[in-house]
């Protein structure tokens, strides 16, 4: 009983920082099964989101600047794929990869003009802010609205894919752009809906993510993108499933770390798992196998 | 039906269709027979913009075609049943037909009982992944798929490559008998033989020219042709 009360905290952190981890990674997973481009903007995506609630919410309500966020987030994905990616679509796919380490070092720097380089206050969210207790732990509110949503986000991203036209017409361009085309599908199209998509949870995300601080720094999303990216290899790049579950292990991992008195550690631990990983199973737990594109 | 004229395509740096010019009319078979490099794919692949012309018009059914995006092109009524098939693996059979019907908001059940009833084999297997069927039956597959659309002018690139005598057989078969339900087909083929005696009209190609026109029967038993490529 001791050692689940002492225990319990840890656990319950690990569980919803897996769900936020999990919410950032289905980005980066999602553009790699299209694309094969490792989003490296994606992290920052996720930073940005967080500062415009920050600023938004100093001149408007929540309720508004939260949609606005979302919105926003959703509109500057878009904006980095029609500048950033899409002239370069018969570019090798390193041109591309150096594209997004561009687009990734400008939006930090742009943060770091704007904000001055200064910590900004994170706004507490009503509600999801607020503690309760459970059982012998108390935490605030997001720790248990965190996995649920997760979970039902993937559900129905679950749904669009596999059961709806849009979802059909994404995976036959995950398979092959050209034969896309002759069935009539707008693929440029079809590669926006991704990043509409992975932008929309990375912002999701992130309104979880930052509850749980109390400032942002331009480079605080960089830290948990990577995390993320990592989860995405764990699971199997391209693979939704397994970037979902590569996350919750990574987040419950590195929290039980936490809680046996390694804190220290506990960064070092994903990274490990990150070279172990890509030695004993590069193709992660979920991951295609390594055909290449024929 | 459709028109080409003048077409040259630079592809990789070469011309590799060099101003050629041919017709398809309504409702006829028609093939470019020629050997491996003569431009064939990159002629069709033109046609359905998926490599842009450097020279000449494309006109389908009396209006300019030529370089337009290929879904608007797919909407007009034309299809590729590209080469090497080309089906989409990891989606079963079923949703491989349904992608091929993408630009339609109609009821696709009519649409489906017609390709099950062409292809029998389709209808038994329509829960498999696309990737597990065998080469015969992902070219009835890649068929029935640009069927799905309703084309008015259905394009093959190679049918029967890799395929066994018997399934080539049955192919053309089943060409005929889409053409006499009333779709229009450009057909092109290694395999001369097969091809020049289901079509109305034969091309021959050589490196990016027209060489030789004429009905399927007389390009059957022309000398040239019979010496390049029917190996007599």
């Amino acid at each position: 009983m001791d050692f689940i009360s002492k225990n319990l905290p840890y656990l319950l952190a690990g569980i919803s920082v897996g769900g936020q981890y999990a919410l950032i990674a289905i980005g980066y997973t999602m553009v790699y099964g299209i694309l094969r481009l490792i989003n490296f903007a994606h992290g920052d995506i996720f930073t940005v989101a967080a500062l415009v609630l920050v600023y938004s919410s100093t001149i408007m309500p929540l309720y508004l600047s939260i949609p606005l966020t979302l919105v926003a987030t959703v509109v500057l994905g878009l904006v980095v794929e029609r500048v950033a990616y899409k002239p370069l679509r018969n570019a090798p796919r390193m041109s591309v990869m150096i594209s997004a380490i561009g687009v990734s070092y400008l939006l930090q720097n742009l943060a770091l003009y704007i904000t001055g380089g200064l910590a900004q206050t994170y706004p507490a969210i009503p509600i999801i802010s607020n503690t309760i207790k459970i059982g012998p732990a108390t935490t605030k509110i997001v720790t248990v609205v965190t996995p649920v949503l997760t979970i039902v986000l993937v559900f129905a991203l679950m749904q669009l894919i596999n059961h709806t036209k849009i979802g059909m017409a994404m995976r036959s361009v995950a398979n092959d752009f050209e034969t896309s085309r002759l069935m009539g599908i707008k693929v440029d199209n079809i590669i926006s809906m991704t990043f509409v998509i992975g932008s929309f949870l990375a912002a999701v995300g992130s309104l979880l993510y930052f509850t749980n601080y109390a400032s942002v720094v331009p480079t605080s999303g960089a830290m948990p993108g990577l995390k993320a990216f990592v989860a995405a290899v764990f699971g199997g790049i391209g693979s939704i499933p397994g970037a979902v579950i590569g996350a919750f292990i990574i987040g419950i991992c590195e929290n039980i770390i936490k809680g046996l008195g390694w804190t220290t550690f506990s960064d070092a631990f994903t990274f490990a798992l990150l070279i172990v990983i890509l030695i004993v199973k590069p193709t992660g737990l979920f991951g295609e196998k390594a055909t290449d594109k024929v | 039906m459709l028109k080409v004229n003048d077409l040259k395509v630079n592809y990789g740096g070469i011309e590799a269709v060099k101003g050629i010019s041919f017709e398809v009319p309504e409702k006829s078979i028609v093939t470019l027979i020629g050997a491996n490099g003569a431009g064939k794919s990159t002629t069709l692949r033109s046609i359905v913009s998926l490599v842009k012309p450097s020279n000449g018009k494309i006109e389908f059914l009396g209006e300019d075609i030529t370089g337009r995006d290929t879904n608007d092109i797919v909407a007009k009524g034309i299809t590729l049943v590209p080469e090497g098939r080309k089906i989409f693996p990891d989606l079963t059979v079923l949703e491989n037909l349904k992608i091929g019907a993408y630009m339609r908001k109609d009821n696709l059940t009519e649409d489906l009982n017609w390709v099950y009833d062409l292809f029998p084999r389709l209808k038994e297997r329509h829960w498999q992944a696309g990737g597990t069927l065998s080469g015969g039956e992902q070219q009835m597959l890649a068929v029935a798929r640009a069927l799905m659309s309703r084309p008015k002018l259905i394009m093959m690139d190679e049918p029967s490559l890799g395929l066994a005598p018997l399934i080539v057989q049955g192919i053309f078969e089943i060409i005929k008998e889409i053409n006499k339900q009333g779709v229009t087909i450009l057909l092109i083929e290694q395999n001369a033989n097969m091809a020049l005696r289901t079509a109305d009209i034969g091309y021959v190609m050589e490196t990016g020219n027209i060489t030789l026109t004429g009905s399927g029967k007389e390009l059957l038993v022309n000398e040239q042709v019979r010496a390049a490529y029917l190996g007599k």
